[in-house]
């Protein structure tokens, strides 16, 4: 067991900001805690990182706690918080070099690193000219430069451009190769899914859904979804006739409907021909499978990016 | 264009007022130093003026002269000792003047200049002549000689000829006195904002939290900051120095190893008050308006520009206890008077001991996050 959450509850003022959660992550497990801002993600991570305290309840980390144990467990976890501004007139190399010697890490090691987060053309830019995705390349960069067991990243990629995302998700793929414990919070749930193979979906303090991507699909709701928007009938009771829909939907404000199905490829072509026949104007189709943001929205109400 | 500008005006209205620690430091914070200074300051009446009576006759030194007596119209020895006369002149607001004469040696009067305990001293040869000795540069000093002519003028009892003879040998000007002050207020200055107000800004850009998040000692991350600043402090203090010494022919009179103390436990109480007032402050406004708060009382009190012995007795004991006061006085020791490291000994353990508590208290209280 590498983390466990045991009955942990935090509040502020009046907001109960997480409400008795229970965790357990086990060693070299990839875990995204996924919910939308507000959800609790942050102040649960921070407890974990040991910055915050819980008003009740125990966190136990390589089973050891913070009270007791906290300069073993500093050694033993990296971590890159949702927006850090380092020295901006100190270079990348530097900024490395320092949080190395915290750790009593040699140059090498901070080599390795610039080579990892691919940097070392910029080894010797201040941080003040970096884009934001090098940025948070860099604090990367110094949440792993220890070889950390654990690893927890607090939104890492928020704000990010596509580019820059998919070159830190990049990054952190190969890192979790070497075995290390993974805990990740986002709201982005295309993150939680490439990254992590275990999700816990969070929403108000409370923890709503636990599994991998897969289990949670399955559990909360089956079948691929075809979205389309036609405006000039209801085509949504004779939809609901063909083979393999399981439900159908429609808006007759907006012309919204959807087709929950069993397989894509059995039923849109009949869908097709159904439009064709009726003389319908269909404005969009779009065919995709289930989301973590459809299971989220089922459960909560909400969608994760509100 | 107009909407926009007044939503733009509204809006940054409502983000001020929100803002409780910024409401006190723009509104509370004058109106409570204007308070304390104007309780001070203001309705203290006039400032009681301390003048040194030295005579040339070695048999008249430790007794005030029967002139000065005559003058003032205090014969009542109920009013004076020997040594010691306190005279209260004029009845309209602007007339009034307080003086308190003191009867020593040249010796004395000299120490007692460079303290900044008198402005100016009155040298008699009892019978004919008497003599203001003053920097002619100090403007207390030409304030009080002017009343102090006039108070006479109005006793109508004076038949000596007075003359002014400036005082411009070095280590008694006005300068002297300033140059050492100055020092101790660079070292306030260098630790509280360049220690206390950096330290705040780690702290709003979140890098603090992400420097404890590593095996690094709290106290080695704070003491940092204050080997790197003092290094800087050092190097500030020595150009000012060889800019006093070739400019104003100011030297350092006393021990070096005193002044290397002094300025050491001087800056270890700044620092030491500088993590203190850092410790709770979450944004630059609350930590400009808490280090203006430490700094600008010391700033007017402690005897950097002006003499703090023309406040009143009774504040006297309570501003000497102030570090840059007790700073001030020893570096002005060393530097004018020539005091050695058995004089400074005392004050630099009152400065450490300050640093280390406020050190302490602070490293407790620290909000790292």
């Amino acid at each position: 067991m590498t983390i466990e959450v045991r009955n942990v509850c935090k509040s502020f003022k009046d907001v109960d900001a997480v409400r008795n959660v229970n965790l357990r992550v086990e060693s070299g497990e990839a875990l995204a805690l996924l919910g939308p801002n507000g959800a609790g993600k942050t102040t649960l991570v921070e407890m974990i990182e040991g910055v915050q305290i819980p008003d009740s309840g125990e966190i136990q980390i390589l089973g050891k706690s913070w009270k007791n144990d906290e300069h073993f467990l500093r050694q033993e976890i990296g971590l890159a918080l949702q927006e850090t501004r380092f020295q901006e007139r100190l270079t990348v190399e530097e900024t490395l070099r320092l949080f190395a010697s915290f750790y009593q890490l040699k140059k090498e090691r901070t080599n390795e690193v610039l080579k990892i987060i691919q940097l070392e053309s910029k080894r010797r830019t201040w941080v003040v000219e970096l884009s934001g995705g090098q940025r948070q390349r860099l604090a990367l960069g110094i949440a792993i430069l220890p070889r950390p067991r654990i690893l927890i990243l607090d939104e890492p990629t928020t704000g990010l451009d596509p580019n820059a995302r998919r070159d830190l998700w990049k990054i952190l793929e190969d890192f979790k190769a070497t075995g290390t414990t993974l805990l990740l919070t986002t709201h982005y749930m295309e993150e939680a899914e490439f990254l992590c193979e275990r999700i816990v979906m969070l929403d108000q303090g409370k923890i709503l859904a636990d599994g991998t991507l897969n289990q949670l699909l399955d559990k909360f709701g089956e079948g691929d979804l075809i979205e389309y928007v036609i405006t000039d009938a209801n085509p949504s009771a004779e939809a609901s006739s063909l083979c393999g829909v399981i439900s159908s939907n429609w808006n007759s404000e907006t012309g919204q409907g959807l087709l929950t199905v069993n397989s894509i490829s059995e039923t849109l072509p009949a869908f097709l021909d159904l439009i064709k026949s009726s003389a319908l104007t269909l404005s969009s189709l779009e065919c995709r499978r289930r989301t973590l943001d459809d299971l989220f929205l089922a459960m909560s109400g909400r969608h994760l990016d509100e | 264009m107009n909407n926009i500008l007044l939503r733009l005006v509204i809006s940054q209205f409502k983000i001020f007022f929100r803002e409780p620690g910024v409401v006190f430091w723009s509104f509370g914070f004058p109106i409570v130093m204007a308070w304390i200074l104007g309780i001070a300051f203001a309705n203290k009446g006039e400032i009681l003026r301390n003048v040194a009576i030295v005579s040339k006759s070695p048999q008249a030194i430790s007794a005030l002269p029967q002139w000065l007596h005559k003058k003032t119209g205090t014969v009542n020895p109920e009013l004076s000792t020997e040594a010691e006369l306190e005279w209260e002149i004029g009845q309209n607001p602007g007339e009034q003047a307080r003086f308190r004469f003191r009867a020593m040696t040249e010796e004395e009067a000299v120490l007692a200049l460079k303290r900044g305990k008198i402005a100016l001293w009155i040298e008699t040869d009892l019978e004919s002549n008497l003599s203001y000795r003053f920097d002619p540069n100090n403007a207390e000093a030409r304030l009080t000689y002017l009343l102090l002519e006039g108070a006479f003028r109005q006793q109508k009892t004076s038949e000596l000829k007075a003359e002014v003879r400036p005082l411009t040998m070095v280590g008694i000007r006005y300068v002297d006195f300033l140059i050492p002050g100055l020092m101790a207020m660079s070292i306030m200055n260098a630790c509280l904002w360049g220690i206390g107000w950096n330290l705040i800004e780690l702290r709003i850009k979140k890098l603090l939290r992400r420097m404890v998040a590593t095996p690094l000692k709290k106290s080695i991350f704070l003491i940092s900051h204050g080997l790197n600043r003092m290094v800087l402090s050092a190097a500030e203090m020595l150009l000012l120095y060889i800019f006093a010494y070739f400019y104003f022919d100011i030297s350092i009179q006393g021990s070096l190893s005193a002044l290397a103390l002094v300025f050491f436990s001087g800056y270890c109480a700044f620092f030491g008050i500088s993590v203190l007032i850092s410790s709770r402050v979450q944004n630059t406004q609350s930590g400009n308006g808490m280090i203006n708060v430490v700094t600008m009382p010391m700033f007017i009190l402690s005897g950097v520009f002006f003499s703090y012995h023309n406040f009143p007795d009774w504040l006297i004991p309570y501003v000497e206890v102030l570090p840059l006061t007790m700073l001030t006085n020893s570096l002005r020791g060393i530097i004018t008077e020539g005091i050695g490291l058995a004089q400074v000994i005392q004050p630099s353990i009152g400065l450490f001991g300050i640093g280390a508590f406020c050190f302490m208290l602070g490293l407790k209280l620290y909000r790292w996050h």
